[in-house]
């Protein structure tokens, strides 16, 4: 049969951001696959080395526009460890509430985007109009519908506002009964589950040594979340599961984040209950000494985020190195594709829940 | 519930890891600090690929995190930083290994783990370390035809493209 | 072409004949206003037509991509202005950058623009396109769509609110409005 090579992308509707995916297909079957990737380089840890500490956290955010909270909040983390600098604990609560509500976000985009790239056109509507609610939960706390800027080294920007609890309950309440009716759209489904099912598979030693993690790598079998393992904010004080599924294949890989959708809301209802009374913001130091270091590694919707900061003894730092969890999912993608039909790539990939922006950089 | 706690059964702390690769290479690992769930060490150039797998294969080292570099340019030397983890221990261990700036070479560990081929091909592509044995060491984010290494402390942005 | 001409008609080849004849309709439509009088008619119901039905290109560069989605979802819902995403440029009729461009994207973007076939418009959407956004000292960042595509809006916004983008198509439809000529395309 004829051997080609074929580019998906850069300009493409499957593809989640702006990356190539040269495809070499024999017949309908992909034989071989090489993902093009710094169509968005910007030279982020370049740039962060001109910026004061403070102002690379509106920076941060579009990291990853599709969970903005998450990679601020890791940004403030890491410079809080190399400064040693302890967060109070109603800050501990309230980053944790907005982290579970940007998970939930950053799902339901995935969702959406997942619906339009099987051709469901239904699924996009119910998910963005859900994010809508979470959306508009946020621009109440800090006026800003996609990139926050809500974190800060030391705390959080400002305290939560009158009605926070109120909102959140009524908000969780209509989601769940909501999702309930997106799940049973999908899982009903005999063509999403006939195109999702068996297709995409990745072994649990195949993604543990490829560096996959987050969902991909839980979609696999292996039953590891950081919030557990590695706690950080107020993990350690609220109850949750950890979700993870047996059947490695990109219909595995979805109803994880569903799961973890619902998992999310379990965690918002019992921080709201516990949030203490107390200050919300420490007052850092401006400058770091000259070569201290830092690093801190979170849960992110996308896997395990990873930053590490060294200190210029003044207020800009010296290095930031930025570890982004798709840029190794993205990878490994040839160890997801090869085998399958050139129709399965945008299952496939949509199950990985790709943004590019933390890709390159 | 009970909240998992930080050691698997059998599973090793920080301080047991740092004190196996001491063990095992005294000449080549320092390590600087130790708590129960992180390490971190200075490892020699020489001796990294070799500690590396023993890592791996003994101490249960199965996810690397992340492989960047640092341009230090009044000191003359640039540093690749690995950080790898591992699931059965929750410990994570950082290691620095200093390079001479002029010639920044070091053994690739993309034969052990398969994750750390693109984040040495960045860390090529950003510093201009090569890694030696990695199968395709490419530019990767930085488009064709680039002749600089952006990250490096000599090159300066800022102009118009 | 003259009336004078006219006794030599016969003489004509059919070429010089079909020319010569339309350079005088030509002349006598011109002459009577009936042409000024058929780009009056028209000029509203070709803007109506195009202004209605802009088809933007499917394409997300960066943050803003999200809030161009969430424009399109049933809350703030362009589809009712007429915009339906297609994925091939030769379909659209307006190029919605949204994000960034490096130079790595550059000559991709000129080859998308340059696919779309003639009535098109360019609309840059959001700090990063319109100059570089919060990236402007960048090595591989280009500070500004408009160095290689001529744009037609600029809708500022880091992000851009979908209400935003939605008033930036507004105006967009008051432009296409001013500048659409009728069938004779004149004056």
């Amino acid at each position: 049969m004829a051997e080609m090579w074929l580019n998906m992308g850069p300009q493409h509707p499957m593809t989640h951001g702006l990356w190539n995916l040269r495809v070499k297909i024999d017949g309908e079957t992909i034989i071989q696959a090489e993902p093009i990737i710094g169509y968005l380089h910007r030279g982020w840890e370049k740039l962060a080395e001109n910026r004061m500490y403070p102002q690379i956290i509106p920076m941060a955010d579009r990291l990853c526009y599709g969970s903005s909270m998450s990679w601020s909040h890791l940004y403030c983390s890491t410079v809080e460890n190399m400064l040693e600098l302890e967060v109070p604990e109603r800050a501990k609560y309230i980053r944790t509430i907005v982290l579970e509500a940007q998970r939930i976000g950053s799902h339901l985009m995935w969702l959406a985007a997942l619906g339009t790239d099987l051709g469901s056109y239904t699924i996009f509507l119910y998910c963005v109009r859900e994010r809508e609610l979470f959306l508009d939960l946020m621009q109440n706390l800090c006026g800003a519908r996609l990139t926050y800027n809500y974190t800060r080294i030391g705390g959080v920007r400002n305290d939560v506002p009158a009605n926070f609890e109120r909102d959140f309950t009524r908000v969780l309440k209509v989601f769940e009964k909501r999702l309930a009716m997106v799940e049973a759209l999908c899982d009903e489904s005999a063509v999403f589950r006939m195109r999702m099912e068996d297709v995409g598979k990745l072994t649990a030693e195949q993604a543990k040594n490829l560096g996959v993690t987050g969902p991909n790598l839980r979609g696999s079998g292996v039953e590891y979340d950081i919030r557990k393992e590695d706690p950080y904010e107020a993990y350690s004080d609220v109850d949750f599961d950890v979700c993870y599924e047996k059947g490695c294949d990109a219909f595995a890989r979805y109803r994880v984040r569903v799961d973890e959708m619902y998992e999310s809301c379990k965690i918002i209802r019992q921080a709201i209950k516990k949030i203490p009374q107390g200050p919300y913001r420490v007052k850092p130091p401006r400058t770091a000494p000259k070569g201290k270091a830092g690093w801190a590694h979170v849960e992110d919707p996308r896997g395990e985020g990873f930053m590490y900061v060294i200190g210029n003894g003044d207020d800009h730092p010296y290095r930031l190195k930025v570890r982004s969890p798709v840029f190794v999912s993205v990878s490994a993608a040839p160890a997801y594709l090869v085998g399958y039909k050139i129709a399965d790539v945008p299952a496939i990939m949509g199950s990985i829940d790709m943004c590019l922006g933390e890709t390159d950089r | 519930m009970a909240q998992r706690a930080g050691l698997a059964a059998g599973g090793k702390t920080g301080e047991i890891v740092a004190m196996e690769l001491i063990d095992r290479f005294p000449e080549y690992v320092k390590i600087t600090k130790v708590t129960h769930n992180r390490v971190f060490a200075v490892v020699d150039k020489v001796g990294l690929l070799n500690v590396a797998k023993f890592m791996k294969d003994a101490l249960d080292f199965d996810h690397i995190t992340a492989v960047s570099g640092v341009d230090w340019l009044e000191e003359k030397k640039m540093w690749a930083v690995y950080h790898i983890t591992s699931y059965s221990n929750r410990v994570t261990a950082e290691m620095i290994v200093e390079l001479p700036r002029d010639k920044p070479e070091v053994d690739s560990v993309t034969p052990l783990w398969g994750g750390a081929n693109w984040h040495e091909r960045e860390t090529y592509d950003m510093f201009g370390i090569i890694f030696i044995g990695h199968p395709r060491l490419e530019r990767i984010l930085t488009p064709e035809g680039t002749d600089y290494f952006p990250y490096r402390k000599d090159f300066v942005g800022g102009r118009r493209v | 072409m003259d009336l004078s001409l006219a006794p030599n008609a016969i003489a004509m080849s059919a070429q010089e004949f079909l020319a010569w004849s339309k350079g005088v309709m030509d002349q006598l439509l011109t002459a009577s206003g009936a042409k000024k009088a058929v780009d009056k008619i028209t000029a509203p119901i070709w803007s109506w037509a195009l202004r209605n039905a802009n088809y933007p290109l499917h394409f997300g560069v960066a943050c803003c991509a999200l809030e161009m989605a969430a424009a399109s979802g049933s809350r703030f819902d362009a589809e009712r202005l007429g915009m339906i995403y297609r994925s091939s440029p030769r379909q659209t009729d307006v190029l919605l950058i949204n994000g960034w461009v490096t130079a790595k994207l550059r000559p991709d973007l000129r080859r998308l623009y340059e696919q779309m076939a003639e009535p098109r418009w360019v609309v840059a959407m959001g700090e990063c396109a319109i100059s570089g956004g919060p990236w402007y000292d960048s090595y591989n960042v280009v500070q500004g769509v408009d160095t290689f595509i001529p744009v037609d809006i600029y809708i500022p916004g880091c992000p851009v609110r979908p209400e935003a983008m939605i008033d930036g198509f507004m105006k967009l439809h008051k432009k296409i409005h001013k500048e659409t000529k009728g069938t004779f395309l004149e004056d």
